[in-house]
């Protein structure tokens, strides 16, 4: 079982806009038919996501403090709204916060680094090794060199 | 129609400018481009600062040729389309980005068939001419996507979001997360 009664799991997805939700797209099949909420950075994204709940959160990195700090309070509130079993990101740094904060309520969680990433990981990823219960990277190399793992890659 | 995208955070006005001059010499050939963080004027091509996701797709699906930064999604859009695009990655000792990955990105991703990569004006010209000499065909090329690793890592997240024994022992995730 998962959660509270629950027969399917809760997943989480989170991803920035750009090329991190279009890979989240691509991995997107293996949700299947669980309870699925996507948080993204792009509010036009509604119309892609079908029967799922979109949530948005603000864009951050670690060169904007003051938004990092509105993106963690925004974060916060989308876990405890969801309360997923399970966290599922592709990046960047909201990601991580996601990560971060759905351990804390039991979620299992996993970050799998942008493809862009070829030659090492990405800041989130690196926090979230540690973290993460699973931290993949899309490079067989960049995997061997840091502790993540390769599985495979959307292209 | 040439579609020009440099994503939406970072200006890259060295590529837009670049086109704009290309374009100047090619007024029969429309080209929009979503400049992002932008603040340069430019002469020829039409721009809009950020497009809606389902109107960037529309665009995206509409043109013979797409131009862009090294963004993964940008690639990846067009691999799935077979739409071809010149890519010319961004440069950290520009200012263009925070670090060189998109250079690391073009290299690798110069092996699909629709991409061609370019380093700088001259190079772009070059590929725009060559391009247009053949009128941009051909419009859509099969490209190996590699669905051959995307599926074990579909899989492998499918297990992981599936894994009701692991759902059943939240406490020992927990004891994990304090650790």
């Amino acid at each position: 079982m998962f959660g509270p009664k629950r027969s399917k799991p809760v997943v989480l997805a989170v991803s920035s806009g750009g090329g991190h939700w279009v890979q989240m797209q691509r991995l997107a099949p293996a949700f299947g038919y669980a309870d699925v909420h996507y948080a993204t950075t792009e509010k036009t994204t509604s119309a892609r996501v079908g029967d799922a709940c979109l949530h948005v959160y603000p864009d951050a990195n670690k060169d904007t403090p003051l938004r990092l700090l509105i993106c963690v309070a925004r974060m916060a509130w989308i876990v405890a709204r969801v309360r997923p079993d399970v966290v599922i990101s592709t990046g960047a740094a909201g990601g991580f916060l996601a990560i971060k904060l759905a351990r804390l309520v039991g979620a299992r969680t996993m970050f799998v680094d942008s493809i862009a990433n070829a030659r090492g990981l990405s800041v989130s990823a690196r926090l979230s090794l540690g973290v993460a219960d699973r931290v993949l990277s899309q490079w067989p190399r960049v995997a061997a060199k840091t502790g993540a793992e390769y599985r495979g890659a959307v292209i | 129609m040439i579609f020009a995208t440099v994503g939406t955070q970072l200006p890259f006005d060295r590529l837009l400018l670049a086109l704009d001059g290309w374009a100047k010499g090619h007024r029969g050939v429309p080209v929009l481009a979503q400049t992002g963080d932008s603040s340069q004027h430019f002469s020829t091509i039409e721009t809009v600062s950020h497009l809606g996701m389902v109107e960037f797709e529309a665009r995206f699906a509409a043109a013979s040729l797409i131009v862009a930064h090294a963004g993964m999604g940008t690639i990846l859009s067009a691999a799935e389309i077979g739409k071809p695009i010149l890519l010319m990655p961004r440069r950290a000792d520009l200012n263009e980005h925070r670090n060189d990955h998109q250079k690391d990105t073009a290299r690798e991703m110069a092996r699909l068939s629709n991409v061609t990569i370019v380093e700088d004006e001259t190079d772009l010209h070059c590929a725009l001419d060559q391009a247009l000499a053949c009128e941009f065909a051909p419009m859509a090329m099969d490209v190996d996507v590699g669905a051959d690793m995307l599926g074990p890592l579909i899989d492998e997240i499918r297990d992981f979001v599936w894994d009701e024994q692991a759902a059943e022992t939240p406490t020992l995730s927990l004891k994990n997360s304090v650790a």
